[in-house]
């Protein structure tokens, strides 16, 4: 083990981890808000747009992310539609992510009772104040375990991020090994990684316990 | 346009190389579930098993996989396995290596599960009946906890094939290797090719997996009891 | 909304005003005619028991007089307008019409305040500490006061139902729908409900409840009302439908519920 090559890494490591961070950030915050749109679409039937967010669940969880980001990143640029490497990777990740979102909160909102909904109406709720007030808690208290799997697994997926030649972690580490070391640089690969998401994980098992202490049974 | 995309597409043996990537993402893939299969139910059943010791070494071990991107894996043991062991392993008998530590370990889970999920008078009903614990395990659990796992484990065959990609990282000539070399070529002539190629191999990957989805959705739907 | 509405009206219920009229109602569902031409007024502070057997479409009665089932056909007034034409704003019928439903419906996700407040605060955008005093003052008449910051899952099923009657009342309705208010609470509870109910009716407050218990239903009515197969059998005062019912139906209906009472003794 040469501690000085570790030493001398670490801001490196510090950098695309950030790096790593900061996307997976962008890309879990839009794949919610996308996810939402899209099941939201579903469950009220929205004439085309149901159909369209069906077809495009579909397509995102049925195709791997690294295809998605090729054709982002080789393939538009020829479209006219050229777009940098981050940009790709937070729209890849978005696309990829708002699918598996959307799942997640199509079954939140399907065990929102029907019973439940009428005695919203009962107190004269319209629409928006039943999903606002009603409907949207409880089907998020019900998606938060799958909604917290997604995140991590999300975080997981960047992980090919270095293909739409971004700086992250797994590019370091393969500039690294071609100077050798390979121990050192890969055991901080595999540092950084816990570093990012074994908090994030355990942040989230005691939110999904959390849940469940509250649980709603009635 | 279209002239753009067939002449790729017929150009040499490009269709017949983008073929043989195939093959590969997908012996790599069905090679992978198979391991994952034969070492995740074991797994699965020690860890439903109610010992002490057994059922946690196997949870820090699912953890830990859980923790780690399936790709971090493989690059570790590509090639610290290599220089630090010494040991030289096919980058073929690498990615279905890591394939397989991942995939048994939500396979265990994925069994631990379904066996567990079986409500407890289920057995004891069939115990009531007459049947031994051997007949209660072969005509009432194993049966309900199959039914149960399916839909599960032809889930974990759609994202293994979407997780083989990640071969591209060891050089494998799968469908994405193949492709990037095809665009490498036909790119100098052909503008169009990168969205042609990949555009492709899109498709190809979803007429792959959203058959199974629909499959395991299908039985999810009819099973669920 | 018209304080004035909520006067105790004179005792023995009803003092001429009309609340609620209803016409010729038909309801199907496919097939099936549920509602067979209904018609029914009830006058302010008028207390209606809806008894009969189950299936009789008691319950899709109350659903459809604020709005929860669209009707085929006929009309309900109430107070004079009709809500039943196209383009009819149901939100705002609503808040004029309140409900109790069989399994409380409190929401798991607010504690007892916030169930409460919901209508008041977010429908009629009453001020927070005005409807709020309000709401603790029902509490507090149905004795539970010092519940108001629990979640419903701490409470129990008599609890939860006497919740589901203040955040209906908060609204000031001008006419409250029971549906079956009691019949998924264990026994025990079913009187601190009842209780509550015939408190309302000596209030003055104007009711329409369906209900399976007979010895209630004699004591909180002003009229009994006996629907089977989706139409009125028959509707006269309490005393005279328990002791003498005219119609045949009626009298098997009430022959079976005191055999089953003998049975459970």
């Amino acid at each position: 083990m040469d501690l000085d090559f570790v030493i001398a890494c670490a801001p490196l490591f510090a950098a695309s981890a950030w790096l790593t961070v900061s996307l997976a950030f962008w890309g879990i915050a839009l794949s919610l808000a996308l996810g939402l749109l899209a099941a939201l679409a579903g469950y009220y039937r929205v004439p085309i747009l149901r159909r369209a967010a069906g077809a495009y669940i579909e397509l995102a969880r049925n195709t791997p992310l690294m295809i998605q980001l090729f054709f982002l990143y080789y393939g538009l640029p020829r479209l006219g539609i050229l777009l940098e490497g981050r940009t790709c990777a937070v729209i890849g990740l978005t696309f990829l992510g708002g699918a598996y979102m959307a799942e997640a909160f199509r079954g939140g909102l399907t065990a929102v009772g029907r019973t439940q909904i009428e005695a919203g109406l009962s107190l004269g709720l319209n629409r928006v104040q039943l999903l606002r007030h009603v409907i949207l808690p409880q089907a998020l208290a019900v998606a938060i375990p799958v909604i917290c799997a997604t995140a991590i697994f999300l975080m997981k997926e960047t992980s090919v991020f270095s293909i739409v030649a971004l700086p992250d972690l797994m590019y370091l580490a393969k500039d690294l090994l071609k100077e050798g070391h390979s121990t050192e640089s890969n055991l901080m690969l595999v540092l950084s990684y816990l570093v990012i998401i074994l908090p994030v994980s355990l942040l989230f098992a005691w939110l999904e316990r959390r849940a469940r202490f509250a649980g709603f049974g009635s | 346009m279209l002239d753009s995309a067939l002449s790729i597409f017929v150009a040499g043996r490009n269709l017949a190389r983008l073929w043989e990537g195939l093959e590969i993402t997908l012996w790599i893939s069905l090679a992978s579930v198979g391991l994952s299969i034969a070492f995740g139910v074991p797994f699965g059943l020690v860890m439903a098993s109610g010992r002490r010791f057994w059922p946690k070494i196997l949870r820090l071990y699912l953890e830990a996989v859980r923790v780690v991107p399936v790709l971090v894996l493989l690059f570790l043991f590509y090639y610290t396995l290599s220089s630090a062991f010494s040991v030289n392993l096919s980058a073929y008998v690498v990615s279905v290596l890591v394939f397989t530590i991942w995939g048994a370990a939500e396979m265990s889970d994925l069994v631990r599960a379904s066996v567990t999920s079986l409500p407890a008078h289920q057995r004891e009903s069939g115990r009531a009946l007459g049947l031994t614990g051997r007949q209660v395990d072969l005509y009432v659990v194993v049966p309900q906890a199959v039914r149960r796992l399916l839909p599960g484990v032809i889930n974990l065959t759609t994202r293994m094939i979407k997780t083989t990609p990640f071969v591209f990282f060891i050089n494998i000539p799968d469908l994405m290797k193949v492709g990037q070399q095809i665009v490498e070529v036909a790119g100098m002539r052909n503008h169009l090719a990168s969205v042609w190629v990949y555009g492709f191999i899109f498709l190809v990957y979803f007429a792959i997996c959203y058959p199974v989805s629909l499959f395991s959705r299908h039985l999810e739907g009819r099973w669920q009891s | 909304m018209n304080d004035t509405d909520n006067q105790p009206g004179p005792a023995g219920g009803g003092n001429g005003a009309r609340v609620l009229r209803i016409r010729d109602l038909v309801k199907s569902f496919g097939e099936r005619r549920i509602l067979d031409g209904i018609s029914l007024d009830v006058s302010q502070g008028e207390v209606l028991v809806v008894i009969g057997p189950s299936g009789c479409g008691k319950s899709t009665l109350l659903r459809c007089l604020n709005g929860l089932e669209p009707i085929d056909s006929g009309e309900i007034e109430l107070k004079g307008e009709v809500i039943t034409r196209p383009g009819t704003d149901w939100n705002r019928v609503r808040q004029r019409v309140g409900m109790v439903f069989q399994n409380y419906e409190l929401f798991p996700h607010l504690n007892v305040l916030g169930n409460v407040l919901l209508g008041p605060v977010k429908v009629q955008r009453r001020k927070r500490p005005e409807a709020e005093r309000d709401a603790l003052s029902w509490l507090e008449r149905v004795g539970l006061a010092d519940r108001a910051s629990s979640f419903p899952r701490q409470l129990s099923g008599g609890q939860k139902q006497r919740v589901a009657i203040v955040r209906a009342l908060t609204m000031s309705p001008e006419i409250m729908l029971f549906d079956e208010v009691t019949a998924s609470l264990d026994p025990e509870m079913v009187r601190e409900v009842l209780d509550v109910m015939l408190g309302l009716a000596r209030q003055g407050l104007t009711m329409i409840i369906v209900t399976h218990e007979m010895a209630f239903a004699r004591a909180v009515a002003d009229r009994i009302i006996f629907m089977d197969e989706g139409a009125i059998v028959e509707q006269s005062a309490p005393d005279g439908f328990f002791e003498s019912p005219e119609s045949e139906r009626a009298r098997r209906f009430l022959n079976i519920f005191e055999f089953s009472e003998k049975r459970r003794e």
